[in-house]
């Protein structure tokens, strides 16, 4: 069996006097893409912030593409090719759609095709070029954040809750935009709310709760038991779509 | 990648505003100015109030735009900021007194043969102080604003005292070089020749600072990180490294302006940084923490404001800048260029 792209083995993290995760184990393959589920506090942004070295485990192993990167500073784990959109999107309001493209090609200009690609995938993008970011709308800003990921090829892409706060109309077409994201080499870990998005595209899901992971396995399993959706998150798929 | 999606924004929407240049706070420049003149008795008088408000105007430019950007970018309260200034000022006087005969000969290649060095030491001193006060006073309170004031007080006071134990506890007199000493008469107005020089020298730096921050990738960066230092880390970039640069740069230009600050009171002491700490934070909050072009904006309003009061009511004169930024934020409470941080 092929070597997972990411693995957590017993990670806790601190935050001040707070124990927030308790020993997380999970891993993310090196395609498709992984939920990320649980209950509000359970703990998944902390993960995503954990693995992005945001925050720091303060015990446990993270994993990633075979070396470990448990203490490995945030700017290096961007370089070995982790994408991260944080939950409050974390884009520059001060700075033009192509400023916050452009600070994200590292190498300098984006590369064409894949500037053409965003621009398929996310038009706003092209169409607002040259308009300031924090003048977009809610939805225009999460198209950003993710473009803003992806403006470089990358391995692995941590997304936290790309549907918050988007209107229904919005996260159909984001789901229609992430089908697009899984078709490329890039393997996908995402945090989410929304548990019709999450059926619609989770291959793989992990469950959090109180901090651990509780439940492992395919996304079309936990979605056909609705007793075990009950059991992980307090309610069923069907009642929340 | 395979075909694209369906496009995800299909609704029009109207065009975006793109980076709209915000005039109005501009505007009160001139209108101060304008505002100024009936209550001034001659239009020479006016003309002279007026370049000798935007002159001070522009040394505080100077002295304050590493304080707005380490603010902006680094989230530090740097009280400490004065001794740059402080360092600056005696750093070119050393230089300056070392060579007397060039000061006072009356060639501009001379004057400039101890002045350009004079000013490389205040900026090379200054920033190397920055260097030192990032790595061993300001690093281990990051995110800490109390502690942030409390350490950086007492920076200030050590350097403080070190400067009297340097260079002696007397204010030390600091001659203008021949050629800028004086003025000319301009329409009746008379211009003072040194702060025509701080209006040309403010607006080199000014232009120089515009260009790097909009014009640079360095720049892009540095816009970036003051709005979400964060998020720049999680694009791949070592922030840092560009906190250390942003700290050292600022220092170096609170010398520039220590040495223009001391050329221009023809004097030097230990609290000269010190004692203009209190406009900096004016001017800072006017124009808005962290930003530049507010910090520009900020100090020409205090420059013209001061120098207005100053001869209308010379007992008003400190009590209008603090009324000036009570009613900037009044009609601004985040300043008059608010940058948006994460």
């Amino acid at each position: 069996m092929a070597e997972a792209l990411l693995s957590l083995a017993g990670v806790n993290t601190h935050i001040g006097q707070y124990h927030i995760l308790q020993g997380v184990d999970f891993e993310v393959p090196r395609a498709g893409l992984t939920m990320l589920l649980g209950r509000n506090g359970a703990g998944k942004t902390t993960a995503l912030r954990t693995i992005m070295g945001l925050w720091k485990a303060s015990a446990g192993a993270i994993r990633f593409d075979g070396r470990e990167i448990t203490r490995t500073p945030t700017p290096d784990l961007a370089q070995l090719g982790i994408g991260y959109v944080p939950e409050n999107m974390g884009i520059f309001a001060g700075l033009t759609v192509k400023e916050n493209l452009l600070l994200a090609a590292r190498s300098g200009a984006p590369d064409k095709k894949r500037l053409d690609w965003i621009f398929k995938l996310f038009p706003a993008m092209q169409k607002f070029w040259n308009g300031l970011a924090g003048n977009l709308s809610g939805g225009q800003k999460q198209m950003l954040a993710i473009s803003r990921a992806i403006v470089e090829p990358r391995k692995l892409l941590l997304v936290d809750e790309p549907t918050k706060g988007l209107a229904p109309a919005i996260i159909s077409n984001m789901i229609e935009a992430f089908k697009e994201l899984k078709r490329t080499e890039t393997a996908l870990l995402v945090v989410e709310q929304n548990f019709h998005f999450a059926r619609s595209l989770g291959d793989a899901v992990a469950v959090m709760d109180s901090g651990r992971i509780v439940h492992t396995g395919s996304m079309a399993a936990l979605a056909a038991d609705e007793q075990l959706q009950t059991k992980l998150l307090g309610l069923s798929l069907e009642s929340h779509q | 990648m395979s075909a694209a999606a369906k496009p995800l924004a299909q609704t029009p929407v109207a065009a975006l505003p793109g980076e709209r240049l915000d005039w109005i706070p501009l505007a009160l420049i001139p209108a101060i100015a304008i505002l100024a003149l009936p209550f001034i008795p001659s239009l020479p008088t006016w003309v002279t109030l007026t370049v000798a408000g935007l002159a001070m105007g522009m040394m505080i430019f100077m002295m304050a735009a590493g304080l707005t950007l380490v603010f902006g970018l680094m989230d530090v309260m740097n009280f400490a900021h004065g001794v740059f200034i402080s360092v600056g000022a005696y750093a070119a006087t050393s230089v300056v007194l070392a060579m007397k005969a060039s000061m006072q000969a009356d060639s501009l290649a001379a004057n400039l043969s101890a002045i350009l060095p004079a000013v490389l030491a205040a900026m090379a001193l200054a920033g190397f102080l920055g260097w030192f006060f990032e790595r061993v006073v300001i690093r281990p309170v990051y995110g800490d604003h109390l502690r942030q004031i409390l350490v950086t007080m007492g920076g200030l006071i050590v350097v403080e005292q070190l400067i009297h134990v340097v260079w002696g506890p007397d204010i030390i007199p600091l001659p203008r070089p021949a050629t800028i000493t004086g003025s000319f008469i301009v329409a009746d107005a008379a211009i003072e020749r040194y702060r025509l020089l701080a209006v040309l020298v403010g607006l080199v730096v000014f232009v120089a600072m515009w260009l790097v921050l909009n014009r640079t990738r360095l720049g892009l960066l540095i816009r970036a990180g003051v709005e979400n230092a964060e998020m720049v880390e999680s694009l791949g970039y070592r922030i840092r490294r560009l906190f250390i640069g942003v700290f050292v740069a600022g220092s170096a230009l609170a010398g520039l302006g220590g040495v223009m600050w001391a050329l221009y009171q023809e004097s030097v002491n230990a609290q000269i940084g010190m004692q203009v700490m209190v406009v900096l934070f004016i001017v800072l909050i006017i124009g808005g923490l962290g930003s530049v072009g507010g910090c520009f904006v900020g100090a020409l309003l205090v420059g013209l404001v001061a120098n207005y009061a100053g001869y209308l009511a010379p007992k008003l004169a400190l009590g209008s800048n603090i009324l000036l930024m009570v009613l900037v934020l009044l009609w601004r409470p985040r300043g008059l260029f608010p940058i948006g941080k994460a």
